[in-house]
């Protein structure tokens, strides 16, 4: 049991009357001021340390390095990427697919483990849903950037207009833009409201600290929040609603990602079970970028109390099981291929296994469904180190896949005259880890500015582990 | 006609944890007050219960929200595909209902979770950055550690005198006039 670091001077305010008494999900020792001083602290820190600074500065290098990327391509036009014909697909809509993906698992742990009362999503829920609304975001960028006219992307949305035309409602590209818009949204609507009590204790915290500045800027964003029973009961009601409104979202977005394939009939991308495979890829890619971020913020930040051996333990289960709806996906595209008896789908297979980007698949396969068996091992489930290899696999798996959807079918479809093949250049490749480091970018100012941990459910969690009952 | 602004806002009492805080309210509210007030650092289970509180139309505000949004981007697009821009694709329905379904689908769930949201926000009152409550220094911990219990000067009940006597019987750690 580690300490709880007292920050305040104030004695009185900081007897803790309760103490959790230890469970999986929460050590014992944490009171409602120490759990709150700890997490707000993390914040309202003058110092942040060189470890910070020195990410801060690397990611911001990756961030110029995307700003680059993005204004030559203003400048020159797509052609700088490597795509052509056949392959009018790349990178670009690889990362998309990766890149919102990765964007599923916070609203699914926020929403799906709040409805289904997850003990263990308490402590990941906030800094999960930041994950989710910076890597939708990011994912949103990337068909915009490979519109060929980016600054024409408003003429996705349906106004009325000069041209007096509109967005053709039955392509699914056009479905798309308007999943992911809710989908953003709504997230930051979930993320926000959630947000609105801590941001009321960092206030009050600020303030107690007397930094005036950090006062005003938390109390103009917690709108006057009181933590009165009744505003407590709409709060919850309303938060439960739109966990409920989430559930169907999350699974709709990717769904409907997957019809911009699987309405095309393109040999490998006119099949049925690509919803599915695509939720269920999402929810795989998106929890192993959960323990991609969570062990190292535990280890930085000392959360080891909070974000037990347990939550990264039950991480890996779901890796485990996505792990095999997605080997099921992998599975069911070759079976139907070879079932369906169209010799373009065939050879679309075996042309995976052994086509150009053979090596590719072949990777693909090993870190998406080789690798993650090492889950059913307690040991690996329960080694820190492990386990974030592990998640780093499975999200370069992921990439992999999104990539091989994306390029295998386009560059050798029906006709053997114009199959050719795509060669990422020097700006696919900086646009991609570009916008890895804006990710990072993102999430460490996140880390630095807002709570990333709900603070707010930590006392709750604290008050039911006291009574036994978590 | 103006009348003039009350002396105070009302009495605030400060509890250590949430059993306390709800054994003040529970016993208040039998003395007949009915415009308590409990302020927690958390959502405290059944605390809305005993001051009375409920939830609003929330749940049908967001039903709402979810039907308008729907139904909206449903006549958009059939408006848009029928009536102002009707194309002939090979003497297919123009009328396409099950394509113009993804879009009606996104469209309600953004409507119902901005009604929730916003319903939300306007019957607590937010945005409301200033509230008497926070001129009392002992209120920060309100968000932080402690449990408050305020009887409002507005309750038809409230004379000074009692409540102030009937808070110090539940021994709270502090208790304070709230100025109006």
């Amino acid at each position: 049991m580690t300490t709880p670091e007292t920050s305040t001077p104030d004695t009185r305010a900081n007897s803790d009357t309760l103490h959790s008494t230890g469970s999986d999900v929460l050590r014992p020792g944490w009171g409602y001021a120490s759990v709150t001083d700890k997490i707000a602290g993390i914040v309202l820190t003058d110092k942040f340390g060189w470890r910070w600074w020195s990410a801060f500065l690397a990611a911001s290098a990756g961030v110029f390095a995307l700003l680059a990327a993005v204004t030559w391509l203003l400048v020159k036009g797509i052609g700088i990427w490597g795509i052509d014909i056949p392959v009018a697909w790349g990178f670009a809509i690889g990362n998309f697919v990766w890149w919102i993906g990765i964007g599923h698992a916070g609203t699914f742990i926020s929403a799906v483990l709040l409805l289904l009362r997850q003990k263990w999503r308490t402590s990941i829920n906030r800094f999960a849903e930041a994950m989710t609304l910076f890597a939708a975001s990011i994912a949103g960028l990337f068909p915009i950037l490979h519109l060929g006219r980016p600054w024409f992307f408003y003429w996705l949305v349906p106004y009325p207009n000069v041209m007096n035309v509109w967005p053709q409602w039955r392509s699914p590209l056009v479905w798309d833009f308007f999943a992911i818009a809710t989908y953003l949204t709504v997230s930051l609507l979930f993320w926000y409201v959630g947000l609105i009590p801590d941001l009321a204790t960092l206030r009050d915290r600020a303030g107690q600290r007397g930094e005036r500045k950090s006062q005003i800027a938390y109390g103009l964003l917690a709108l006057g929040w009181r933590g009165e029973a009744r505003q407590w009961a709409r709060f919850e009601w309303a938060y439960l609603l739109l966990a409920g409104l989430a559930t169907p979202l999350v699974v709709s977005v990717h769904t409907i990602v997957s019809l911009d394939f699987a309405v095309g009939n393109t040999p490998g991308y006119h099949s049925t079970i690509f919803p599915p495979y695509f939720v269920a890829g999402a929810l795989f890619s998106g929890f192993a970028m959960v323990l991609t971020l969570a062990i190292p913020l535990r280890h930085a930040f000392g959360l080891q109390d909070f974000i037990t051996g347990r939550h990264l333990a039950n991480a890996a289960k779901v890796l485990l099981a996505t792990c095999w709806m997605v080997s099921y996906g992998y599975l069911a595209e070759i079976f139907t291929a070879f079932y369906s008896g169209d010799v373009y789908e065939r050879y679309m297979t075996i042309n995976r296994f052994t086509g150009p980007y053979g090596p590719v698949y072949i990777a693909m396969l090993t870190c998406n469904v080789l690798v993650p068996q090492l889950f059913w091992l307690r040991k690996v489930r329960h080694n820190v180190v492990w386990l974030f290899v592990l998640s780093l696999v499975i999200n370069c798996g992921m990439w992999m896949e999104r990539f091989l959807i994306v390029v295998t079918s386009l560059h050798r479809d029906y006709l053997p005259s114009s199959w050719g093949m795509f060669y990422p250049t020097r700006w696919d490749w900086i646009t991609l880890l570009g916008s890895i480091a804006l990710f990072v970018w993102l999430f460490l100012l996140f880390v630095r500015f807002l709570p990333l941990i709900s603070i707010a459910e930590m006392r709750e969690l604290v008050r039911e582990n006291a009574k036994g009952k978590a | 006609m103006k009348r003039p602004p009350p002396p105070m806002y009302g009495l605030l009492a400060e509890f250590p944890d949430a059993d306390a805080l709800c054994a003040a309210a529970r016993h208040v509210r039998a003395r007949g007050y009915t415009q308590v007030e409990a302020y927690a650092p958390f959502a405290v289970e059944g605390l809305p219960d005993i001051i009375g509180a409920d939830k609003g139309p929330i749940a049908p505000l967001t039903l709402l929200g979810g039907i308008l949004g729907g139904a909206a981007t449903y006549f958009l697009q059939w408006y848009a595909a029928v009536v102002d821009y009707p194309l002939n694709i090979g003497g297919r329905p123009l009328n396409s209902w099950p394509a113009f379904i993804p879009a009606t689908f996104e469209i309600t769930i953004l409507g119902a979770a901005a009604a929730a949201v916003i319903a939300m926000f306007v019957l607590n009152g937010l945005p409301q950055l200033y509230h008497p409550l926070f001129e009392v220094e002992e209120f920060e911990l309100a968000t932080r550690n402690r449990f408050f219990l305020c009887l409002p000067a507005r309750d038809p009940v409230f004379a000074p005198g009692v409540a102030r006597d009937l808070l110090a019987e539940l021994h709270p750690l502090l208790l304070r006039e709230v100025p109006g």
